[in-house]
C-alpha cells in the first residue's frame, strides 16, 4: 500500500505542474501590461518598473514561467496589492475557514447522497423511491446562491433557528456548538447539489450491482436483505461510487464561493471575488494555484480509498 | 424518430419539462413586443414596491424599477448566454474531440493529456481564473463558461469518434482517396452530431446556472443591464426587508434549469435500450407470488415436493412461461438430475423453490412447493430466509461471479454460517476451516483469506460446495456446478459431491446439460424441455432406453469414449420460445417422428413403466443406447 501511495503522490506531479502552466497561461490573458493590470491604474512609475522586474516582466514568457514556479516552489506566491501582505499567509488564514465549511458539506453529501441512493434503488419505483427522485431534481435544479438566500429568510429571519450570515458571533466564545450553528445552513446549502448528484449515481450503480450473482448466492445463503443491500451490495457499488466523490469535492470546494457570499463565511472564496472585483491578480493567481493544488492532493486519498476498499486493483 | 417523441410524450415528467421551457423561451422571444414598462428606468420613489401593486405585477427593485420587465429581459439574456456558451463549448470541445479521436496517435494523447489536466480543475475555480484574468463583464463570463465546459465535449465526443474511426465505412472513404477533412465533415460529424445534441441538451441547464452564478458574484453582467443572477445579486443586500426581489430572479432560475434537467432526463431515459427493456429493474428479496387457482396439496411425503409449478416472465406486455407446470420430488438422501438445454427452464424450476428467480421480471403464476409438509410459494420472507442455505442450499455455476468480489471467501462462508447461528466469530472461522477442508482445499489455512479472484475456476467451485454445507443443509440445489470446469476438475468435484451426499444423508438436485454427469451422480432424471418435463424415470433406465424422442436426439449428442467414428447428430432447429408455445407438443416442430396429432392438444405426462413417465405419443420404446 505504501508504494501505491508513493506511487499516486509521483504521477501528481506533472497534474500539478499542468495546473500551474494552465493558471499561468490564463495570467498571460491579462490584457495590456501586466504590471499596470496587478497595481492598478495609479501606480508610480517606479512601482511598476519594479514589479516588472520582480515579475520578470521583461523577459520571455517561458523565462517568466519558470521565475514564478521557482518562487512559488520556495513559498513566494507574491504580494497582494490591495491588502499589503503576502499572499501565502492571506490564502492559508482563510483556507482553514473555507475547509471547515467544504469538508463538512462534503461529508453531508457524501452520506447523504449514498444514503438516499441506496434507499431509492432499494426501493425502486416505490413511493421513497419517487420522493427521492423528486428531491434529488429538485436539488441539482436550485442555485446554491438561491437556495441560502431562501434558507436564511425562513430559517434565521422568520423561525429563528440560527444565525443568519458568518463563522463566528461578532461577541461571545468561540466554541464547537456555535460554529456548528454557524456552519449548519451554509454547509446544507452547499452540499446539496452534490448530494442529488451522488444519490443518482448512487442509484444506478446499486441498481446495477444487485441484479449481479453475488447478491443471488447472499440471498440464497440466508444473509437478510439489510446486510444484502447495506454490505453486499453498496460495498460493490462504492467502486463506482468513490470515484463519483472525488468529483463532488471538487465541485463542494469550489461551489464554496458562492456560500461564502451568501453566508459572509470569511473563506478563500470570497477573498477570490474580492480580489477580482480590485484585479488583485497575484492573490487571485495564488489562491487559484493553492486550491487547485489541494484538489488534486484530495484526489489521491480517494485513488487510496479505492485501492483499499478493492483488493483487484494492484498496489 | 417517431417512437422516440412517442416515448418521450408518454414519460409524464419530461413533458412537463418541455412545457416549462416552452413557456419560458416564449415569453423571452415575446420580450420586445410585450407592452413592458423600460427595465432600466429608476423612479426611486416607487422603490420596493410589494408584488401585485399598481402598475407592478411583480413589484418593483431597490431603484423602482418594474420587477417584471426586468424579469423577462433578463430572463432572455440568461437563456442567450447559456446558450451561446452551450454552443461555443459543444462546437469548439467537438472539434478537438473528433480531432484527437479521428487522428489518434500522439495527437489524441497530447489533446487528451490537456484535457485530462483541465479536468483535474474544480471548475468553478477555472472559471474564476478566466474571469480574473479578462476582467468582470458578461461576455469574459460567456468566455469563461464556455472555456470550462469545453474539456467535458472534448471527451465525450472523442470516446464517440474514436469508435467511429475504426468502422469500415471510414476505411472505404479513406480508400476511395478522399482526404481527411473531407471524411471529418462528410462522414464523422454527420455521426456524431445526435451525440453532440444530446450532450448539449443535458449541459445547457448546468451553463445558465454558471453564468447565472458569475453574474451573482458581480462578475458576469454589469448595471445597469442584468440577467437573473445579477439580478438576485443586486437583491441580496434587501434579501431580508423586501425578499420578493430575490424570490421573483430566484425563482425564474429554477423553474428554467427544473425544466431543461425534465427534458434532458426524459431525452436520455427514451434513449436507453435498458429502460425500454426492464433491464434496468433490481430483483428483490424473493420472488414475486400471484398464484392463480387452487394451491395443490403435497402429493407424497417427500423432503421436497414440486407440485405443478408454474413460474413466468413478463417482459412488458409479453408473459414468458419459463416454467409451465413442473411435477418433481426428491427424498431424503437421493439425487435427481434435471437435464435440459439453456432455456428449458431448468434453473428457473430450480430457483423458485427458494423465491430466488429475479422478480421482476420473474412471477410464480401456480403450483406449490412442499418442503418438509409445508407450502414455502409465497411463504413470509423471514421463513424463506431462515430456509435458504440453512435447509436448502445452493450451488451455482461460475463462481468468479456468483461469489462476492470484494471479500475473503473466509469471510463469505463465516458470513453463511452466521446467518443462521449465533456464534463467535472464532468459532465460525474453525468451522469454515473444516467446511474448506471437507472439500478437500489443499492449505485451507492460508486459502481461506483469499480473494475469491485470487483462485483457480475449481478452488472457487469447492468454496462454493463449502458455502453450500454450512449449514448442514437436508437438500442441495447444485445449478451446474461444473459447466465452467475442466473434465479433471470436473470428475473431482463430482467425486466431493458424491461422497457429501453419502456420508450427509443430503439429497441433491443437479441441474446440468451433459448425461455423462447426470449417469455419474443421479439416481433418477427429469428432461425438461421448454419449461416442461418430457421425460423422467430412474437413470439407469432413462439412459438405457430413452422413450422420449427429445431425450434419444439428446443422448446422441453425447460423443462416446472409443465409440469411434460415429457422426454426432446435433438437434436441427431451435427450442420454442416460451412466450408463444405451439399447441401440442413443444418440441414436434424439430421431431422426425411428429404426426398431426403431436401439433393438436394437450399431451399428459404418462406412466409407460415402473417410474417411468413420458409426455409423447408416440414414445420409443425399442432402441438401445450405450453409454
Amino acid at each position: 500500500m505504501t508504494g501505491y501511495i508513493l506511487k499516486r503522490l509521483l504521477s501528481a506531479i506533472p497534474v500539478l505542474l499542468g495546473i500551474s502552466v494552465i493558471v499561468f497561461a490564463i495570467m498571460a490573458l491579462i490584457p495590456g501590461d501586466p504590471a499596470t493590470a496587478i497595481l492598478g491604474s495609479y501606480a508610480t512609475p517606479e512601482n511598476v518598473e519594479k514589479l516588472n522586474r520582480d515579475l520578470g516582466l521583461d523577459q520571455g514568457i517561458v523565462a517568466r514561467y519558470f521565475i514564478w514556479l521557482g518562487n512559488m516552489l520556495q513559498g513566494d506566491f507574491g504580494r497582494s496589492f490591495a491588502l499589503n501582505r503576502p499572499v501565502l499567509d492571506e490564502v492559508l488564514d482563510r483556507f482553514g475557514a473555507t475547509l471547515i465549511l467544504a469538508g463538512s458539506s462534503f461529508l453531508l453529501c457524501s452520506l447523504l447522497g449514498i444514503a438516499a441512493g441506496v434507499i431509492s434503488a432499494a426501493r425502486q419505483y416505490g413511493f421513497a423511491d419517487k420522493a427521492i427522485t423528486f428531491a434529488v431534481l429538485l436539488g441539482i435544479s436550485i442555485p446554491s446562491f438561491f437556495l441560502g438566500m431562501m434558507m436564511i429568510l425562513i430559517f434565521a429571519v422568520q423561525l429563528r433557528w440560527f444565525p443568519v450570515s458568518g463563522m463566528w458571533p461578532i461577541y461571545g466564545d468561540r466554541n464547537l456548538p456555535v460554529l456548528l450553528d454557524h456552519l449548519a445552513m451554509p454547509a446544507f446549502a452547499l452540499s446539496v447539489v452534490a448530494t442529488g448528484v451522488i444519490a443518482r449515481l448512487a442509484r444506478s450503480a446499486m441498481l446495477e450491482v444487485l441484479r449481479q450473482d453475488f447478491i443471488r448466492t447472499a440471498r440464497a445463503k440466508g444473509v437478510n436483505e439489510r446486510r444484502v443491500i447495506w454490505r453486499h451490495a453498496l460495498r460493490a457499488a462504492m467502486v463506482s461510487i468513490i470515484p463519483i466523490l472525488g468529483i463532488q469535492a471538487g465541485f463542494v470546494l469550489s461551489g464554496a464561493v458562492y456560500i461564502e457570499m451568501v453566508f459572509q463565511w470569511p473563506g478563500v472564496g470570497r477573498m477570490l471575488v474580492d480580489a477580482i472585483l480590485k484585479r488583485d491578480i497575484l492573490l487571485v493567481q495564488g489562491g487559484v494555484v493553492f486550491i487547485a493544488a489541494c484538489y488534486v492532493m484530495f484526489n489521491i486519498l480517494v485513488d487510496v480509498a479505492q485501492a483499499l476498499l478493492d483488493p483487484r486493483i494492484k498496489t | 424518430m417517431t417512437a422516440f417523441l412517442k416515448l418521450l410524450a408518454r414519460n409524464r415528467l419530461a413533458l412537463a419539462g418541455l412545457v416549462m421551457i416552452g413557456i419560458v423561451v416564449l415569453l423571452a422571444l415575446l420580450t420586445p413586443l410585450l407592452p413592458l414598462a423600460d427595465p432600466d428606468v429608476t423612479r426611486t420613489a416607487d422603490r420596493f414596491k410589494p408584488p401585485f401593486s399598481e402598475g407592478a405585477l411583480l413589484g418593483t427593485d431597490h431603484l423602482g424599477r418594474d420587477l417584471l420587465s426586468r424579469l423577462l429581459w433578463g430572463t432572455r439574456l440568461s437563456l442567450a448566454m447559456g446558450l451561446a456558451a452551450a454552443i461555443i463549448a459543444a462546437t469548439l470541445g467537438s472539434a478537438i474531440g473528433i480531432i484527437a479521436g479521428y487522428f489518434g496517435g500522439r495527437t489524441d494523447n497530447i489533446i487528451m493529456r490537456g484535457v485530462d489536466m483541465l479536468m483535474a480543475f474544480p471548475y468553478i475555480l477555472l472559471a474564476l481564473a478566466i474571469v480574473a484574468a479578462l476582467g468582470p463583464g458578461l461576455m469574459n463570463a460567456l468566455i469563461a463558461v464556455a472555456a470550462v465546459n469545453v474539456p467535458f465535449f472534448a471527451r465525450n465526443i472523442r470516446g464517440i469518434t474514436v469508435g467511429i474511426a475504426h468502422k469500415e465505412f471510414i476505411d472505404a472513404a479513406r480508400l476511395a482517396g478522399m482526404r481527411d477533412r473531407e471524411i471529418i465533415l462528410g462522414e464523422v460529424l454527420p455521426n456524431v452530431l445526435p451525440v453532440i445534441v444530446i450532450a448539449m441538451s443535458t449541459t445547457v441547464g448546468w451553463m445558465i446556472l454558471e453564468t447565472a452564478g458569475l453574474s451573482f458574484l458581480g462578475l458576469g453582467s454589469q448595471p445597469p443591464q442584468a440577467d437573473l443572477g445579477s439580478m438576485l445579486g443586486e437583491a441580496r443586500s434587501a434579501l431580508i426587508t423586501n425578499p420578493h426581489t430575490s424570490i421573483v430572479p430566484g425563482a425564474m432560475i429554477l423553474i428554467i434549469v427544473m425544466g431543461i434537467n425534465l427534458l434532458g432526463d426524459g431525452i436520455r431515459d427514451a434513449l436507453d435500450p435498458r429502460l425500454k427493456s426492464g433491464a434496468l429493474s433490481r430483483p428483490m428479496a424473493a420472488t414475486t407470488v400471484d398464484r392463480q387457482g387452487a394451491v395443490p396439496a403435497a402429493r407424497t411425503d417427500s423432503l421436497l415436493d414440486i407440485t405443478g409449478l408454474q413460474t413466468e416472465f413478463h417482459v412488458r406486455d409479453r408473459q414468458y412461461k419459463a416454467v409451465g407446470g413442473v411435477d418433481l420430488h426428491v427424498e431424503k438422501g437421493a439425487c435427481l438430475g434435471i437435464i435440459g438445454e439453456s432455456g428449458s427452464g431448468k434453473s428457473v424450476t430450480a430457483l423458485s423453490v427458494m423465491g430466488l428467480v429475479a422478480s421482476p421480471p420473474g412471477v410464480i403464476t401456480g403450483g406449490a412447493v412442499h418442503f418438509d409438509g409445508r407450502d414455502i410459494v409465497g411463504a413470509p420472507y423471514e421463513v424463506l430466509r431462515a430456509l435458504r442455505g440453512r435447509r436448502v442450499a445452493y450451488i451455482f455455476q461460475d463462481p468468479l461471479a456468483t461469489l462476492h468480489p470484494l471479500y475473503r471467501v473466509g469471510d463469505q462462508l463465516i458470513e453463511a454460517i452466521q446467518s443462521h447461528e449465533s456464534l463467535p466469530r472464532s468459532a465460525a472461522r474453525a468451522r469454515a476451516i473444516d467446511l474448506l477442508k471437507s472439500v478437500r482445499i489443499p492449505n485451507v489455512e492460508s486459502r481461506i483469506d483469499s480473494y475469491p479472484y485470487e483462485m483457480s475456476g475449481g478452488m472457487r467451485q469447492r468454496v462454493g460446495i463449502a458455502m453450500a454445507l454450512a449449514n448442514d443443509p437436508d437438500v442441495i440445489i447444485a445449478d451446474e456446478p461444473t459447466t465452467a470446469l475442466d473434465v479433471t476438475v470436473q470428475a473431482q468435484i463430482l467425486s466431493v459431491l458424491s461422497d457429501l451426499r453419502r456420508e450427509r444423508g443430503l439429497a441433491i438436485i443437479f441441474i446440468t446439460h451433459d448425461f455423462g454427469v447426470v449417469g455419474q451422480l443421479c439416481d433418477s432424471v427429469a428432461v425438461m424441455y421448454a419449461g416442461r418435463i418430457v421425460e423422467q424415470g430412474p437413470t439407469g433406465a432413462v439412459l438405457r432406453n430413452p422413450q422420449h424422442p427429445y431425450t434419444s436426439r439428446l443422448i446422441d449428442c453425447v460423443p462416446t469414449l472409443g465409440g469411434g467414428q460415429r457422426k454426432l447428430a446435433a438437434i436441427p432447429g431451435l427450442p420454442p420460445v416460451v412466450d408463444n408455445l405451439p399447441a401440442g407438443c413443444a418440441f414436434a416442430a424439430r421431431c422426425d417422428k411428429a404426426q398431426a396429432e403431436c401439433r393438436a392438444g394437450q399431451i399428459d405426462l404418462r406412466p409407460t413403466g415402473p417410474d417411468r413417465r413420458v409426455r409423447c405419443l408416440f414414445p420409443e420404446n425399442a432402441t438401445e443406447h450405450s453409454i
